[in-house]
């Protein structure tokens, strides 16, 4: 199958007062055309930042960064800043967490929309309202009329993101970046706007890396999932293979901390003790290794790699689930 | 919903809190009112946990300051134990607070960052004159041990310093410095990731049964009160849709609106997707609610009945209300 991004060794350290921080280790990551890849990890395991890594939205003179990223063919790290920059919109597109924050406040609607399609098609001002009003309506926002000339503080939390979504697929992008776009919304507006994600998608034959914390929303949206611990990719599967037969101790853990509605009421949930380890000080042995309720002395003193079954199924584990101890 | 009623009242000694025909109101134009919270009444009984749930704008936070009377309501009453609060006077009100205590959903912005976790939790203790400096030293270590904290790696750093679930486990600390007979959380874990809402959910059921505190539970996430809640209350604009002991909602929703809440909640296998119909849209503007059932214009069940008359709480089955001109079968 051929990728459309593909991201080999990467690793980003980014230079603190408090030393060298490492916030992604030697990723590597394909997202096949036309797939949507799960990305899933708590705060702090490096999601976010290899996202924007990938889109070349990282910069800094703090930043220090290795590894390659090819995306469609063009490998964005021997390109400048401008040549990036012309594969946004039409290449590659982000939607963000905060849909509250990520619109310009004093700014209508309608040219916060209709900006990229000027920029990136060249349409005059009266074609790029007109497609702009059809984009929301695309993103089923009813009475989009009104909305074009709405300011972001008249639209809810939900109409928002569906505003931001609309200007991420205005150029008909290849791929879409879809950074915890429901973790600021209600639980049912989370299943419209994953929904209408699912339905773009489609549409569009759109690829997708949608990133998130919660196992439950890249169960139904994905094809593939990667789960990332302290800045390294510690699991990979096909979607349905992972929730099948997982084998990384923390992707388990992950998926039981999740409440349920079929969780026993007055019962305890089960939890991962702890937190992440300090990015400065990633430590010898295994990143989760402190949390995991399988460790043994090996997991603390030495570092596991990167196995891979026959079938494709990838993880960082000495001691994997399923596997005679 | 619904609905108005009183129905799902149980009227008995043991209540708490009891909250009767609530209304609050913001006027926010000289001819717009909003209105947040329409009529409702509720109680809590010691030792239980309600949780409240309900999408944003339904007036669950809203509802939530009023019982503490941030600001107080309209209209109604809140009688905690035994004492209306809305007819106390300022300085007695102050006093009654003490055993009320609220954790926020931002564990972070609520904390203020040029305090340290020692001034923080000592603020309280100090203001209400609990004991010296030793005895209240004493205390706040005593807290922080019981939230799952180190005092002495913590004591003197700042809430910047410190994760989202550390900042909830502060705040939860500083709640409990007064002794209080009941805790409102609004909230307390949407912020934070799902490994770490495990922790604070479990944290907070082990402090409920150690310190014998009621507690309301707010939250727009059916999934999160399953494990913490005793009885579940949803709302929406403003009103009481159903009333039920959680193992009876979750299992036989008897509004259509708590079914759909129930249909929004993912799921963690991808073999098992639902295929029903989401819940569409938004709710309407709370300054104009539709008539009758107020959750008439998103419901696959309205007939003209639901939007002339307005549903009644009703009991559907032992303990289950439900506000609801025609019920989930």
């Amino acid at each position: 199958m051929s990728s459309l991004l593909s991201i080999k060794q990467m690793s980003i350290n980014f230079d603190t007062p408090r030393g060298s921080l490492e916030a992604v280790r030697g990723v590597d990551i394909e997202i096949p055309a036309g797939m949507s890849v799960g990305v899933v990890g708590e705060s702090g395991s490096g999601k976010t930042v290899m996202c924007r890594a990938a889109m070349g939205l990282l910069q800094g003179s703090n930043v220090k960064r290795s590894g390659t990223v090819v995306f469609d063919g063009h490998e964005l790290t021997a390109m400048s800043k401008e040549e990036v920059r012309n594969l946004f919109g039409s290449g590659m597109a982000m939607i963000f967490q905060d849909p509250m924050t990520a619109l310009n406040p004093v700014r209508r609607i309608g040219s916060q929309l209709s900006e990229g399609l000027r920029v990136r098609l060249g349409m005059s001002k009266a074609d790029a309202l007109a497609r702009s009003k059809e984009l929301l309506e695309l993103v089923r926002i009813p009475n989009a009329a009104a909305v074009l000339k709405s300011f972001p503080y008249q639209l809810s939390g939900g109409m928002r993101q569906r505003v931001m979504i609309a200007i991420a697929i205005a150029c008909n992008p290849k791929l879409l970046f879809a950074d915890e776009p429901t973790t600021a919304l209600d639980v049912t507006v989370q299943a419209q706007i994953l929904q209408l994600l699912r339905e773009l998608r489609e549409d569009l034959k759109m690829s997708m890396v949608l990133v998130t914390h919660d196992l439950g929303v890249v169960a139904g949206n994905t094809d593939y999932v990667a789960v990332m611990y302290a800045g390294e990719v510690v699991e990979y599967a096909p979607t349905t293979k992972l929730f099948a037969d997982m084998r990384m101790p923390y992707t388990e853990a992950l998926l039981e901390s999740i409440p349920k509605i079929d969780h026993k009421s007055g019962t305890r949930l089960s939890m991962i003790a702890g937190r992440l380890p300090d990015p400065t000080d990633r430590g010898a042995g295994c990143s989760f290794a402190p949390r995991c309720k399988y460790a043994q002395e090996k997991c603390h003193k030495e570092h596991p790699e990167l196995k891979q079954d026959p079938d494709g199924h990838q993880y960082r584990c000495w001691f994997p689930i399923g596997e005679a101890k | 919903m619904a609905g108005s009623g009183t129905a799902h009242m149980r009227n008995t000694v043991d209540a708490v809190l009891t909250v009767r025909d609530l209304t609050v109101e913001f006027r926010v134009a000289k001819d717009k009112i909003v209105k947040a919270v329409s009529g409702l009444s509720f109680d809590v009984i010691k030792g239980e946990t309600l949780a409240i749930v309900g999408e944003s704008g339904c007036g669950k936070t809203t509802l939530a300051r009023a019982v503490l009377q941030l600001p107080p309501p309209n209209s109604g009453e809140v009688v905690f134990d035994g004492t209306d609060l809305t007819l106390l006077p300022k300085e007695n009100l102050r006093s009654a607070r003490t055993s009320m205590q609220m954790i926020f959903q931002d564990p972070i912005s609520s904390l203020d960052p040029r305090m340290t976790v020692h001034q923080l939790i000592d603020e309280p203790l100090e203001i209400w004159d609990r004991g010296n400096r030793a005895e209240r030293d004493e205390r706040i270590n005593n807290l922080l041990n019981n939230v799952g904290l180190e005092p002495e790696l913590v004591l003197n750093r700042r809430s910047y310093e410190f994760s989202g679930g550390q900042c909830q486990r502060i705040s939860i600390a500083r709640a409990l410095a007064l002794d209080p007979r009941m805790l409102i959380c609004d909230e307390p874990v949407s912020a934070l990731d799902v490994s770490i809402q495990a922790q604070i959910l479990n944290l907070l059921q082990d402090m409920k049964d150690r310190f014998g505190l009621t507690m309301v539970f707010i939250s727009h996430d059916l999934a999160v009160v399953k494990a913490v809640s005793n009885r579940v209350m949803v709302m929406y604009l403003g009103k009481i849709c159903e009333v039920a002991p959680p193992e009876v909602l979750y299992a036989k929703p008897a509004h259509h609106y708590t079914k759909a809440l129930l249909n929004s909640v993912p799921i963690a296998d991808p073999t098992r997707q639902r295929k029903t119909e989401l819940l569409q849209g938004e709710p309407p503007s709370p300054m104009n609610p539709p008539s009758g059932c107020r959750f008439r214009t998103r419901c696959a069940a309205a007939s003209a009945l639901c939007a002339e008359q307005e549903p009644q709480l009703r009991e559907v089955s032992p303990g289950q209300f439900v506000a609801c001109h025609h019920p989930v079968a």
